[in-house]
């Protein structure tokens, strides 16, 4: 069999810079196993630039973002299989794996990374009712098509949601001929950042319809039509305001969710905030050994932030492998009024360095407010911003020498008005 | 000159197929979309129902009963996908529990094996996530649940390698009867047939007409149904009816033989016969109804909702028979329980033919075996290694959340019936299937029917003609080149 | 008479005000140096920089993705999308290698952004 001090389950951002980071700190049997027939994830097919500002100090396009990580594979020892499927990973860690060149393996692996990342959520998930004909894809299908298969999915399009991948969407396919009728938006508010509704959207004056959804789909093979709505304060749909648009796509980017589909057949429970395992400051699991970091933890909207979770995980993995983890904790975190949220779910303060980087998700947009972490009555820190969006994940950094002050308990993140 | 020309593809139109390649004949079966099993027999509940329901000294109750029998041994022959799950009805008050008495009555009657009443508790015994409010039910070992349309490939593919010709695009637009023999006026041109049997589903009205037998009319029933995550399995693995109440029939909560859960369907007369669009709000009703024996549906595990057409006629039973116009077979009207009848029906219309005075001579080359797929997601390491060693398309896995191979695709493409869409690779394969609904593995689908059969990526459709999913190259350079190509 | 915007120079976004001053502008809420830039350029001559893909021959994808290295004037993007579905590059492919020089004579070049 074979034998790795770690395995890295998944080559994107986030597996390449847990494997980085592992290998910084001395651990020298590294494997990632990769699905598709390249490393860099998801980010092969995001070609638009604003990745790496917080990372790299440059704004890099996706393929050059991960080129970058590739490129500092080189000059190590980790080992990399790519067209390498994953089957299972028994709770002693042997990895499963299959692969057209290499046939069936079993991997024994001291230390095992989770970075598979996620995956959209579909017109099944959303419910979108109406006829079933061809040309409902989801954003990023519709994504892969054009940016690395060449091929237009459609010339007329209304999309559904958004996210930043919708955003892109739109002027992507307006770049390659197409004309964009509509973004609806459910939400009163955008999901996506602000930046790219001015230069996807504003730029080729492609309306943005906050409040808004599609009630049904038109079209026995092909689509030929939606019908748009405006939804009241419920989010249900008015029906005096239906109105039909015309097209021959549909793009939905209605969410994306993490894929746990290995972790839960480990045994790993899922938070259901999150729909990512419970982990710890250093992106450890509740499994020995097991760490996960990325958007298979929770959904990330920068990819720099995914990188410094594997960064995290890396560290994790050589403190594991040294035996110097310690497995309790001092802190557990909670979600209060507003936040959707909080990463990680514990804390153990001999695992610091020299802050914590709490990450969490508002759950709805607020003005003049800001977050607040209690321990019980006692305000611990708090976080100024000038507007938050459920759009964009919090960072909240609490230095060690605050939380070595305060008697171990649960921390508690609450939106509170300024 | 055709012995037997069937008219439609469907699960009754591939079981006729099927049986009537045990004999030496010449069978040509006609469809007129891209492929088999598309219609009604796409979209159903998937019951083999035990033979209980349907009155007795009906057709319905007649077929019921004898088709659900013939599953098991079907199953072992063709591999299309069968579990023999048992069913409950379930009663909440004592009305419905008179109910249940019966349908146990009727169910001996029609020749129904494996009933028997239990009550409540033991109903949660057996299925503890079911509902407290069960007061009875009615327990039936010998229901189970199946896959429609791997079915109706499976016959269909056994059909073909025993000589059954298919022909798919076909629409039959007029019939003459000439003489001893019937002319097929299709948009592919004339087809000659001795005997033509109407198999037809949603469109058999249409085509009974055709030959001025006018005497029935299939009304679209509708019904819309929800399909649950796998990981929602443990829900229940017994097909759970609920006991009919002021005439109504309730909804059921199914596993399906693919292990998620399907809770449906609404049953409401459309006017359309090709409208299969869902509601919100049937949808709703649908899974409020399916709440009430099954406590814990979470509607955020819908991976999918559609519907299906069900072929009823006004005469609220099966139609078989052959008509005043000689060698003209209808074998209309199949709605529930159409699909446990299918394989006693087919055998029925093969004892009809002889009847009628065709000589059915048993073909000695008749192979009843279909081999099963190779689904690396069921196999063991060694037996992984063994294949990949063979075929290396094996280790490479297209469909992520259903874990199908290369290898898997490739055997679907080439077993004997012509693929042109993803939605048949998904029917055959399970690819595209599961929680991401082929967002990940359709582009890699298409890729790999592209390459196999030779059609143009634009070329390949969804399902149907004008289902296209591509509209052209990203790139000017791109189709230029593809044309000097 | 104040003009309101907000910066697309990096995924922060910040909300930036501007004052005629002269013959240009006063730039307020701005995080750092380029956002100034940016607003100054967006009232004068708005500039994008255009991210897409070109065919290849002989790549392991029929596209790579490509990029102008610098931003190049909004109304040119839809003659330079032209040029580069004109173009057909060979493999290999390295990241960084010019795709069309000085595209549409706006002095900037189109990159690669990934191998092939």
């Amino acid at each position: 069999m074979l034998k790795y001090e770690l395995v890295v389950v998944g080559g994107g951002p986030a597996g390449l810079s847990a494997a980085v980071e592992a290998y910084e700190q001395g651990v020298r049997k590294i494997l990632i196993l990769e699905r598709d027939k390249e490393l860099g994830g998801i980010l092969n097919q995001c070609i638009h630039n604003g990745f790496g500002l917080h990372r790299f100090k440059e704004e890099l396009t996706g393929p050059e973002y991960s080129l970058r990580y590739i490129d500092l594979l080189k000059d190590t020892t980790i080992e990399t299989l790519t067209d390498t499927m994953v089957l299972e990973i028994s709770e002693e860690k042997v990895v499963r794996a299959i692969s057209a060149e290499r046939g069936y393996m079993e991997i024994e692996a001291e230390a095992v990374v989770f970075s598979m990342g996620c995956r959209e959520r579909t017109r099944g998930a959303i419910q979108l009712q109406g006829d079933r004909p061809a040309g409902v894809f989801t954003a990023g299908t519709a994504q892969r098509f054009i940016n690395m298969e060449g091929y237009m999915p459609g010339k007329r399009v209304v999309i559904l949601g958004s996210g930043d991948i919708g955003l892109i969407m739109a002027r992507r396919m307006t770049f390659e001929g197409a004309k964009v009728e509509a973004v609806c938006e459910l939400m009163p508010y955008s999901n996506g950042l602000t930046r790219n509704i001015v230069q996807c959207l504003d730029d080729y004056e492609i309306p943005l319809m906050l409040s808004h959804t599609i009630v049904k789909v038109h079209g026995k093979s092909r689509v030929e039509g939606v019908t748009i709505a405006k939804v009241d304060e419920n989010l249900r749909p008015i029906p005096e305001t239906y109105r039909r648009i015309d097209c021959d796509t549909v793009l939905l980017s209605v969410g994306l969710i993490p894929e746990n589909e290995i972790t839960q057949n480990a045994g790993i429970a899922v938070d259901p905030r999150t729909s990512g395992p419970k982990v710890g400051e250093l992106r450890q699991t509740e499994m020995e050994g097991v760490f996960a970091c990325g958007n298979v933890v929770h959904v990330h909207d920068l990819v720099d932030f995914v990188s410094e979770e594997g960064v995290l995980s890396g560290r994790g993995v050589a403190k594991y492998l040294k035996g110097e983890l310690e497995t309790t904790s001092n802190f557990s975190t909670a979600n209060g009024e507003g936040i959707g949220y909080v990463v990680p779910q514990t804390v153990n303060m001999s695992n610091v360095d020299d802050q914590v980087t709490f990450y969490m998700r508002v759950r709805s947009v607020y003005d003049r407010h800001i977050v607040r972490a209690y321990l019980g009555d006692t305000l611990v820190a708090e976080k100024k911003e000038r507007k938050f969006l459920p759009a964009e994940m919090v960072n909240f950094k609490i230095k060690k020498d605050i939380l070595s002050n305060l008697a171990d308990g649960e921390i508690r993140f609450v939106v509170e008005e300024v | 000159m055709l012995d037997v020309c069937i008219i439609g593809g469907g699960v009754i139109g591939t079981a006729i197929s099927r049986e009537l390649s045990r004999y030496q004949l010449q069978v040509r079966l006609v469809e007129k979309n891209e492929d088999v099993g598309t219609e009604t027999t796409k979209a159903n509940s998937g019951i083999v129902h035990g033979g209980y329901d349907a009155k007795h000294g009906s057709l319905k109750g007649f077929f019921s009963a004898k088709g659900n029998a013939m599953y098991p041994q079907l199953e072992e022959e063709l591999h299309f996908g069968f579990r023999q799950t048992g069913s409950f009805v379930v009663a909440f008050n004592e009305t419905q529990e008179q109910e249940l008495h019966h349908l146990l009555e009727n169910g001996i009657k029609n020749g129904a094996r494996g009933l028997t009443i239990i009550s409540g508790d033991q109903v949660r015994e057996m299925e503890p996530h079911l509902s407290k409010n069960i007061t009875k039910a009615l327990l039936c070992t010998t229901a189970g649940v199946t896959s429609p349309y791997e079915l109706a490939v499976a016959l269909a593919e056994n059909a073909a390698k025993n000589g059954v010709e298919f022909t798919f695009h076909t629409e039959v637009r007029g019939i003459e009867k000439v003489e001893d023999h019937f002319v097929l006026h299709t948009n592919q041109g004339p087809i000659e047939a001795k005997v033509v049997i109407n198999a037809a589903g949603l469109y058999a009205d249409r085509i009974s007409a055709m030959i001025g037998q006018d005497d029935f009319k299939i009304n679209p029933k509708q019904g819309q149904y929800v399909l649950l995550d796998k990981d929602q399995s443990f829900l229940t693995d017994t097909v759970v009816f609920q006991a009919p109440e002021n005439g109504t029939k309730g909804v059921l909560v199914a596993p399906t033989v693919h292990h998620n859960i399907l809770v449906g369907p609404n049953s409401d007369y459309i006017d359309e016969k090709s409208d299969v669009s869902t509601t919100q709000d049937v949808i709703s009703k649908i899974l409020k109804a399916g709440s009430k024996s099954v406590d814990a549906i979470n509607t955020r595990k819908v991976i999918r909702s559609f519907a299906g057409n069900r072929a009823s006629s006004d005469r609220h039973d099966f139609i078989i028979g052959e008509t005043a116009v000689k060698g003209f077979v209808n074998v209309a009207g199949i709605e529930s329980p159409g699909l446990t009848s299918a394989p006693a029906i087919a055998v029925h219309v093969a004892d009809l033919l002889k009847e009628m005075g065709a000589e059915l001579t048993a073909d000695p080359n008749f192979d009843p075996t279909r081999k099963p797929y190779q689904r690396i997601a069921e196999l063991s390491g060694e037996e992984l290694q063994n294949l990949i060693a063979e075929e290396p398309a094996y280790g490479r896995v297209i469909c992520r959340c259903e874990s199908i191979s290369e290898g898997e695709i490739v055997d679907a493409i080439h077993r004997g019936l012509p693929i042109t869409s993803v939605d048949a690779v998904k029917r055959r394969t399970r690819a595209g299937m599961g929680r991401c609904q082929g967002g990940f593995c359709a582009p890699r689908v298409m890729e790999i029917i592209s390459r196999e059969t030779g059609l143009s990526m634009e070329e390949i459709v969804k399902q149907g003609e004008g289902s296209y999913l591509l509209t052209k190259r990203s790139k000017d350079a791109l189709e230029r080149g593809g044309k000097d190509a | 008479m104040s003009k309101e915007m907000t910066c697309i120079v990096c995924p922060l976004g910040c909300h930036l005000t501007l004052e005629p001053e002269g013959e240009s502008f006063a730039v307020s809420g701005n995080k750092c140096q380029r956002g100034k830039k940016y607003a100054i350029e967006e009232m004068i001559a708005p500039k994008r920089v255009i991210t897409s893909t070109v065919a290849v021959d002989g790549g392991s994808y029929p596209v790579i993705s490509v990029k102008t290295q610098a931003a190049v004037p909004k109304e040119l993007i839809f003659e330079v999308m032209e040029d580069l579905s004109a173009v057909m590059m060979k493999a290999p492919v390295q990241v960084g290698d010019v795709v069309i020089a000085n595209v549409r004579d706006t002095g900037v070049d189109v990159i690669a952004t990934r191998n092939a």
